[in-house]
């Protein structure tokens, strides 16, 4: 294949940087590089070396021990890449990425496992904790009332129920919080370890030895120990804090059985526990969701292709071993394995996974074809162009994973407020329990001061913050991508939202860029179909454009052809020639003056439609007048609606084209735009569009990646129109995969939806940190009498996060296409 | 005020100082990357509630590559990002995942988690 040579290298080349290099050597020898890690010496390399070449298939294997990486020689019909992987682990040494190599979805699979198991030693931890912490927080609810708890060894029940709690449960809190501590850094483990660890080792401490916390309590001795009654009840009942109610039954009953009975707060340390368990499970779950749209779009792809071999033979080839310039084929029904070109065959295709565009596309020899879209009733055979990471699906997938990563200007102080948050809330939580130890009546301060203090650390909640606005941009830019949109990230979003102004191209973005067939006039005598079935006839073997607009447009009103004899094309006038013993000639006006055909009005009948910028062609039969074909750019079917839907989202939409302000009105009539920008030249886009910035206009510029580049790159959002190919649009902020203005609409739809979530998402974040930490501080306890046990901030802690990721996820079924209406 | 309440304060108030000084003041711990033969800076991070190390001394103008070992599998370091250079990478749980860039400013910028919670820092020198 020595055409498709230096193609080949310099995809390979790019591959090695990232993965691995795979050049086909001959027709049956494959040379691959794999990276190799563990190596210490040249010695090790040696070994890789002898590993490799005793498996079978293998011709040469050289291991490189300075750039540790091996280039292996092999035969693909009696190895793969999977058994030289193998190899290499079992002489003891590892290949990294050798596998996942061109391929996104072995990372997706891997951290989905990841996933599972996190959620499944979540869900483990949680049950325990669940089931002991349950019978400790009804002991701690009974507030005394309860006659059975009334027994000097309750507390000991409580720290005997508490400790796996703590122990097994809490512990990714607290090794959490020590591996940030040693990092000089705190997160929410720190709050959880520091809220839950202060309650459990009090109560530990007044169970174990209560005359120690007793005496901390007070001097005096009415108040320094309470009832076992008295014990739960403050603990549940934020009233205990006020004196008044110490003053109640339970103070005098100052002892059992001669031990001083202190409150404990078991139930706070398990509870709590539980409950943020429960939370970092639903969010995990929540969040596992958040990335659906790559596993979506990464399951869409075929695992195996039929490759046709030079001498005929079928072959099953795993995808990650096509090469480019391999001949594929495609089964009815079947799912396209990669990128190429069609060779011969032709079959309709779906292409909506990838465009979000309802309608099949048909395919046929010549055209382009894209992998993971799915063939359908026909068969074809195509040539790989593209193969592994260079596919338009790999391509999509990594631009939504990096899209989904950049940061929302929105989210700048929220960024900034979750680097600081965690520490200023262990200073606020300090200075909580200082203030209530001075000012809460000197029997319980303590206890009041401890209580507070633990409700401060449990509810502030740093994670409501961090995930508004990624969950939010995570889900929006995939949803977008399902439904052929890509948006580059959160800023591109959130400058979408802000448009006022969308620029649209006219040539390929509003029209198809190609001539159709508008009208056709028959002259008496004929019909229509018979005038286009004569005129496509002759046409069929021109390859003007103009003529294969009225051939394509015969096929499409399935008309069939007739053979022509004679056929003689005049550069610059028309075609003629003889069929079914007529002699048929199409052409222009001096083309039919030259023949001396009388045109019958039909010259009118032209002129007319050239006001309306329509190229006419006449057709002639047997030196008669037969009628007429306008072609003109043909506008987009759905050119108008979508239009009409940006102007309904209440932009204003502007046409900007190198054609004369004729032509441009015309189309601009017909879509419904009023504002035209006719007679740019290509250099000047740029230009007009920074004027309409300078009229305070944020714009949108909607054109082609290429001949627009600069105009995108200057528009605030541009939005590149792709051929379905051409992905990756620098320029551009947004690429839409196929060229209908109706991504458009769901681009900016959903911008603004997004936007909506976060702007949600983040007034709930914050509102909730900066009314519930004073709350739980008891900052509105003097005026109101309102405070926050740490059980409620537990439950609070965790639903604030759920609940913002839950948000996020409502953006999955954003309604793509115009204005809520699709027709998937 | 007696003698537990004054106690608590001042231990209150030194504690508030030394987490102040703790959290604000700090420095990480530096890393050096360091170029290999074939002319890339390396620098191996350990993730774990945090960057280890998490100030990376780099030279401009040569590539870097930073191989992110993600040592656990808790939500919040899922991802990397470095907003200056327009870089975010999912690092699976686990694994070693390569950040390849070249620095060609000089500076300080810091990189965080995808929630902004855990920060890092490279200092890119001359």
């Amino acid at each position: 294949m020595p055409a498709t040579t230096e193609n080949e290298t310099s995809d390979g080349v790019r591959a090695a940087e990232t993965r691995r290099v795979e050049l086909p050597i001959t027709g049956e020898t494959r040379r691959v590089e794999l990276p190799i890690t563990g190596m210490t010496c040249a010695a090790c390399a040696r070994r890789v070396e002898r590993g490799l070449s005793k498996t079978p298939g293998v011709g040469a294997a050289n291991v490189n021990f300075a750039t540790a990486r091996a280039t292996v020689e092999y035969d693909p019909r009696r190895t793969d890449v999977q058994r030289l992987v193998e190899a290499v682990e079992g002489v003891g040494y590892g290949t990294p990425g050798a596998l996942a190599g061109d391929d996104a979805r072995a990372a997706v699979e891997q951290e989905e496992a990841a996933r599972r198991a996190e959620r499944r030693d979540l869900a483990r931890r949680f049950t325990v904790a669940a089931v002991l912490s349950l019978p400790v927080l009804i002991i701690a609810m009974s507030h005394g009332r309860v006659a059975l708890f009334n027994v000097w060894w309750i507390n000991w029940l409580q720290l005997a129920l508490t400790a796996p709690v703590v122990f097994y449960s809490g512990a990714p809190f607290y090794s959490g919080a020590w591996a940030a501590l040693r990092h000089r850094a705190a997160d929410m483990n720190t709050l959880i370890a520091t809220g839950t660890g202060a309650a459990f080792v009090y109560s530990v401490v007044a169970t174990v030895a209560p005359r120690l916390v007793a005496a901390g309590e007070t001097t005096d001795a009415g108040g320094m120990t309470m009832s076992g009654a008295m014990t739960n009840g403050m603990t549940t009942n934020g009233a205990a804090m006020s004196g008044a109610v110490m003053s109640g039954a339970g103070a005098n009953a100052a002892s059992m059985n001669g031990v001083p009975m202190v409150p404990v707060y078991f139930e706070a340390a398990s509870v709590i526990i539980a409950l943020i368990l429960l939370g970092r499970l639903l969010e995990a779950r929540a969040r596992g969701r958040t990335t659906d749209a790559i596993k979506k779009l990464l399951g869409l792809q075929a695992r195996t292709a039929r490759v046709v071999r030079a001498d005929g033979r079928h072959e099953d080839v795993p995808v990650e071993d096509l090469m480019v310039g391999d001949v594929i084929l495609v089964r009815p029904g079947e799912k396209i394995p990669t990128d190429g070109v069609v060779t011969e065959g032709r079959s309709s295709v779906d292409e909506s996974m990838l465009t979000g565009e309802g309608l099949p596309v048909e395919k046929k020899a010549g055209d382009e074809v894209v992998g993971a879209t799915v063939n359908g009733a026909g068969s074809f055979q195509f040539r790989a162009t593209r193969v592994g990471r260079d596919t338009v699906l790999q391509q999509i997938v990594r631009m939504v994973e990096e899209a989904q990563g950049r940061r929302a200007p929105i989210a700048r102080l929220a960024d900034v407020v979750s680097g600081y948050f965690t520490p200023v809330v262990i200073l606020v939580a300090v200075l909580t329990f200082v203030v209530w130890f001075a000012v809460a009546p000197a029997d319980v301060r303590l206890a009041a001061a401890l209580v507070h203090m633990v409700s401060v650390l449990i509810i502030a909640c740093p994670c409501a913050l961090g995930l508004a606005t990624p969950t939010a941009v995570m889900v929006g830019t995939g949803r977008g991508a399902e439904s052929g949109v890509l948006i580059r990230g959160g800023e591109a979003l959130e400058t979408a939202h802000k448009v006022q102004t969308v620029v649209l191209d006219k040539t390929g973005t509003i029209t198809e860029g190609r001539p159709g067939v508008t009208d056709i006039v028959a002259a008496d005598g004929f019909d229509e179909d018979e005038l286009l079935r004569l005129a496509a006839s002759v046409e069929r073997a021109s390859e003007h454009p103009l003529g294969e607009s009225i051939v394509r447009r015969a096929q499409e009103r399935g008309l069939s052809f007739s053979r022509v004899e004679n056929f003689r094309a005049l550069a610059g006038h028309g075609v003629e020639a003889e069929t079914e013993g007529r002699r048929v000639t199409v052409g222009n006006l001096r083309m039919m003056e030259e023949r001396g055909v009388h045109l019958d009005g039909m010259g009118e009948r032209a002129a007319s439609l050239a006001s309306e910028a329509k190229t006419t062609m006449f057709v002639s039969v047997d030196g008669r007048a037969a009628g007429l074909v306008a072609v003109a750019d043909e506008i987009k079917p759905e050119s108008r609606e979508a239009i009409a839907a940006l102007k309904r989202l209440g932009l204003e939409v502007v046409m900007m084209t190198g054609d004369n302000l004729r032509t441009a009105e015309t189309v601009a009539r017909a879509v419904g735009v009023e504002r035209v920008l006719a007679e740019v030249l290509p250099e000047g886009k740029a230009v007009e569009v920074k004027k309409l910035q300078a009229e305070g206009k944020i714009v949108a510029m909607v054109g082609d990646g290429i001949n627009d580049a600069p105009a995108l790159a200057q528009a605030d959002v541009g939005i590149a129109v792709g051929t379905g190919t051409d992905i990756a649009v620098e320029a551009a902020s947004i690429t839409l995969v196929r060229g209908s203005l109706r991504g458009v609409v769901t681009a900016i739809a959903l911008s603004r939806e997004t936007m909506r979530v976060i702007k949600q998402n983040l007034f709930w974040a914050f509102v909730y940190n900066t009314l519930g930490i004073p709350l739980a501080a008891g900052a509105f306890y003097p005026l109101l009498g309102w405070t926050l046990k740490p059980v409620y901030a537990s439950a609070a802690m965790a639903l604030s996060s759920v609940s913002v990721v839950t948000n996020s996820l409502r953006l999955r079924r954003f309604k793509a296409g115009l204005m809520g209406r699709r027709e998937r | 005020m007696d003698a537990a309440a004054i106690f608590v304060l001042v231990s209150g108030v030194l504690l508030i100082g030394f987490v102040v000084w703790f959290f604000f003041m700090g420095e990480g711990e530096r890393g050096e990357a360091r170029a290999d033969e074939s002319g890339v800076q390396k620098i191996r991070v350990t993730v774990k509630a945090g960057y280890t190390p998490d100030v990376i001394v780099l030279k401009k103008g040569v590539p870097v590559e930073l191989d992110f070992y993600r040592d656990e599998a808790a939500g919040c370091s899922e991802r990397v990002v470095f907003p200056d250079f327009g870089i975010s990478r999912s690092l699976p749980a686990f694994e070693t995942t390569p950040v390849r860039f070249t620095p060609e400013r000089e500076g300080e910028f810091t990189f965080t988690c995808g929630m902004s919670m855990l920060r890092g820092k490279l200092v890119v020198e001359a």
